[in-house]
C-alpha cells in the first residue's frame, strides 16, 4: 500500500543577511493512513520548518524550497501553487499550531474562524457551518458548546484555545493532522488532557498524526513509529518500541537519556543527563556528521564524511558511522 | 458596547468644559480686545468709549466674564461679532459646511488613495510596485501643503487654465452646472490636502499590515486554504485597521490646522480664514467661537474613534 505521505530528500533553505540557512536538509519521511508518526528533536532542528514546508506555509522569501518531493496520496505537493494547495489546507491536512495564545485571530469569535474553513471547503451555509462549528466543539469537550462559539478567543484559557484550535484543524475531516508541538505551551497536567484529546480524535476520524514534539516522555505515550531530527536532517527513524529499546544513534541515547525517570524515587533518580552543547548554527555547516562536535563516540572519518541514512534492523533505520562494515 | 460609549461620552462634556476654560483665559490675557481701536480714535469720546467697555463687561475679573460667556452658550448665544456686525453663530454657520466639505472630501480621498495602495504594497514587500509607493509617499510626506498648494495653482490655474483658484461662494447659475462649477473649485483644495493625508497615511497603512502579515493567527488562516484574498481582508486588514484608525482620529486636529493654511492659499471661505480673519482684527468672540468648534470637533472626533475602535477590537469593549 502507497503511504499517505512520502517526503523525500526535502530542502528548505532560508536566505539570511549571514548567508543560506540550510534549515531543513535533505529530509525523508513517510506516514501511512492513520499512523501516528512522533518527530523528535532538540529545539532548532527543523522540525517546524520540515512541518510548514508540507503546506508552504514558511515566509517565501526569504524560505525556499530548493529540492525534494512532497508526495500526498501520489500527488506532489511541492509543484503546486499556493491558491491550488488552499484545496489540500484543512481539507486534506490539518494543522494544529504550538502557540494557541497566539494562533487564533483576536478579533473573530472562535466560531467564526472554525466556520470558515467548513464553508470554504464544503460549500456549507452560514446556518449549517454553525451548526457544524458547535458539534465539534463538543467534540472536543469544551462546556456550554453553544453559548461560547460566539465568544471571543482572549475569553478561553490557554488548554481550553488549544481544544478550539483542534476542533479547527479537524472540521473538514483531513486524512493527516500536523500537529506542531500542541502541547509545549501549556501546564504539565493540561498537556496530558490534550494530547488525550488528540488519541481520542485519531480513533474517532481514523487520522494519520504527524506529531511534532522536543520530549521524549510525549512520544512513548503517543506514537507508533518515531523520526529523530537533528540539525536539518533526520537521524534515526524506528517504530517507538524498537527505538526505546535499541536506540543506535548517540543522540537518540542522549534524548532517552534525558527523559525525567519519574518511576524512579528521588535517591536512585539521580542527575538528570543532558546532551552538552547545542544544536548548531546551519549556516555553512562543516563536512561530515553533524552531531560530531557533541558526540562521545566521534571518530576521525565522523567529521569527513556524511553518515547515509542506512537500515540497521527491519523498519529501524540510521544515519551515523557507528558499527558500520569497515 | 452601549456602557463604554456611556463612559466615553461622560468624559467628553468635562474634556470640553477645560478646554473653553483654558481657551478663555489664554484669549482674556492677550492683547487687544474688540474696543482698543476706540481708545486711540479720535472721534470717540473717552467717556463713551469707557461706558461701551463697561456694559460689555470688558474690564471685568477673566473668571467672572467666563461665567458670562458659560451662561450665555449654555443658552444658545454664541456672542456678537463687533466687527461684521453679527451674531456668531451666524458666522460661523455659514462658513462650516464649506471647511467640512472640503475636508470632509479630502480625508475620505486620502483614505481611498491610501488604504489599496497601502496593502497591496505589504502584501508585496520590497516589489517593484511597494518600492514606488514608498518614494511617492516618501515625497509627497515631505512637501508641505503650501508648497503644493501654490504649484497647483501655478500648474492648473494658471498654465493650463482648467480650473479656478479662487474659491467663491455665490456662484451663479443652478442644478447641475452648480454642481460641476462648486466640485471644480473645490478640486485643487481638496487634492492638496488629500495628497498630504494618504502620503503619511499610505506609509502607516503598510507598516500596520506588515506588523500584522507575520503573527500566527495569519498562518492559521493560511493553513484553513482560505486564499490570499480572504487571508489579507478578513484576517489581515481587520486587525491592521485598528491602530490606522486611531491615527486617523487623531490627526483630525492637524488636519485641521492644515486646512486653516489651505483655505488662505485658495482663498476658501471656510471657519479656518474666518479665524485668521477675527485674529487680526481682534474680533475676540469670534476667535474664541471658532476655536471652540475646533475644540468641539477634535473631541468628537476622538469619540467617534474610540467607538469604531471598541467597535474592531473586542478585546477593549467587552472589559
Ligand atoms: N524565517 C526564517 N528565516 C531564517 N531562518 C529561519 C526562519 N525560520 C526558521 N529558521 C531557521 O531554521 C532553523 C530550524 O527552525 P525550526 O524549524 O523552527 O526548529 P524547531 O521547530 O525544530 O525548533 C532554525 O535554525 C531557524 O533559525
Ligand atoms: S556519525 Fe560519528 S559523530 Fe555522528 S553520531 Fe555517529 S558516531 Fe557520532
Ligand atoms: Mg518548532
Amino acid at each position: 500500500m502507497a503511504p499517505l505521505l512520502e517526503i523525500k530528500s526535502l530542502k528548505t533553505h532560508f536566505a539570511t543577511d549571514d548567508g543560506i540557512v540550510q534549515a531543513v536538509d535533505g529530509v525523508d519521511i513517510t506516514i501511512d493512513k492513520g499512523e501516528t508518526l512522533c518527530v523528535v528533536g532538540e529545539s532548532g532542528c527543523g522540525k517546524t520548518v520540515t512541518a510548514m514546508s508540507i503546506l508552504k506555509l514558511i515566509a517565501m522569501p526569504p524560505g525556499r524550497i530548493v529540492e525534494g518531493e512532497i508526495l500526498f496520496q501520489g500527488r506532489d505537493l511541492v509543484q503546486l501553487t499556493s491558491s491550488e494547495l488552499d484545496d489540500v489546507r484543512a481539507k486534506e491536512i490539518g494543522f494544529i499550531f504550538q502557540e494557541p495564545m497566539t494562533s487564533l485571530n483576536p478579533v473573530l469569535t472562535i466560531g467564526e474562524q472554525i466556520a470558515e474553513s467548513l464553508r470554504r471547503h464544503e460549500g456549507l451555509s452560514r446556518k449549517d457551518a454553525l451548526l457544524r462549528t458547535v458539534e465539534m466543539l463538543k467534540l472536543v469537550q469544551i462546556p456550554n458548546a453553544e453559548a461560547r462559539v460566539h465568544d471571543y478567543p482572549h475569553q478561553f484559557s490557554g488548554g481550553m484555545r488549544q481544544r478550539v484550535v483542534i476542533a479547527m484543524a479537524l472540521a473538514c475531516k483531513p486524512k493527516l493532522v500536523i500537529a506542531d508541538e500542541p502541547t509545549t505551551a501549556l501546564d504539565v497536567t493540561i498537556q496530558a488532557q490534550i494530547l488525550d484529546l488528540l488519541q481520542d480524535m485519531k480513533e474517532r476520524f481514523g487520522m494519520a498524526v504527524m506529531l511534532i514534539t522536543h520530549a521524549m516522555g510525549v512520544v512513548a505515550e503517543t506514537a507508533q513509529r518515531v523520526a529523530v531530527m537533528y540539525a536539518g536532517k533526520i537521524v534515526e527513524e524506528a517504530g517507538v518500541d524498537r527505538l526505546f529499546a535499541h536506540p543506535g544513534h548517540p543522540y537518540t541515547q542522549g534524548l532517552i537519556r534525558s527523559i525525567p525517570r519519574i518511576d524512579l524515587d528521588s535517591k536512585h533518580r539521580g542527575r538528570l543527563e543532558t546532551i552538552g552543547g547545542s544544536v548548531p548554527i546551519l549556516i555553512n555547516p562543516a563536512p561530515g556528521c553533524r552531531f560530531a562536535p557533541r558526540c562521545r563516540y566521534a571518530m576521525s572519518i565522523c567529521t569527513e564524511a556524511e553518515p547515509a541514512l542506512r537500515e540497521i534492523a527491519p523498519g529501524h533505520r540510521m544515519a551515523c558511522h557507528l558499527g558500520e562494515a569497515p | 458596547m452601549r456602557q463604554y460609549i456611556l463612559r466615553r461620552l461622560l468624559i467628553a462634556g468635562p474634556s470640553l468644559l477645560g478646554i473653553s476654560l483654558v481657551l478663555f483665559t489664554v484669549l482674556a490675557l492677550a492683547p487687544g480686545d474688540p474696543f482698543s481701536d476706540l481708545a486711540t480714535n479720535p472721534n470717540v469720546p473717552p467717556e463713551v468709549a469707557l461706558a461701551l467697555r463697561a456694559k460689555f463687561g470688558l474690564d471685568d475679573p477673566v473668571y467672572l466674564r467666563y461665567l458670562h460667556w458659560l451662561a450665555a452658550m449654555a443658552h444658545g448665544d454664541w456672542g456678537f461679532s463687533f466687527v461684521s456686525r453679527v451674531n456668531v453663530d451666524t458666522l460661523i454657520l455659514q462658513r462650516l459646511p464649506t471647511t467640512l466639505y472640503v475636508i470632509g472630501s479630502s480625508q475620505l480621498l486620502a483614505l481611498l488613495i491610501a488604504i489599496p495602495i497601502g496593502v497591496y504594497a505589504a502584501t508585496r514587500p520590497y516589489s517593484l510596485f511597494d518600492q514606488i509607493a514608498n518614494t511617492f509617499a516618501f515625497i509627497g510626506f515631505s512637501l508641505p501643503t503650501f508648497f503644493t498648494g501654490i504649484l497647483f495653482i501655478l500648474i492648473f490655474s494658471i498654465k493650463l487654465d482648467w480650473l479656478p483658484f479662487v474659491y467663491s461662494t455665490d456662484i451663479s447659475g443652478t442644478g447641475l452646472a452648480r454642481l460641476g462649477e462648486e466640485i471644480r473649485q473645490a478640486i485643487m483644495p481638496v487634492m492638496v490636502l488629500a495628497l498630504f493625508q494618504a502620503a503619511s497615511l499610505t506609509r502607516f497603512v503598510r507598516s500596520a499590515m506588515l506588523d500584522v502579515i507575520r503573527l500566527d493567527y495569519v498562518t492559521t488562516a493560511r493553513a484553513k486554504g482560505l486564499g490570499q484574498r480572504r487571508v489579507i481582508i478578513t484576517h489581515v486588514m481587520r486587525n491592521a485597521m485598528i491602530p490606522v484608525v486611531t491615527l486617523i482620529a487623531l490627526q483630525i486636529p492637524a488636519v485641521f490646522g492644515g486646512a486653516i493654511v489651505t483655505e488662505q492659499i485658495f482663498r476658501i471661505p471656510g471657519i479656518g480664514s474666518l479665524l485668521i480673519s477675527s485674529i487680526l482684527s481682534n474680533d475676540t468672540p469670534v476667535v474664541m467661537a471658532v476655536t471652540f468648534v475646533f475644540a468641539c470637533l477634535v473631541v468628537f472626533f476622538n469619540l467617534v474613534a474610540d467607538v469604531l475602535y471598541g467597535w474592531l477590537d473586542p478585546r477593549i469593549s467587552l472589559r
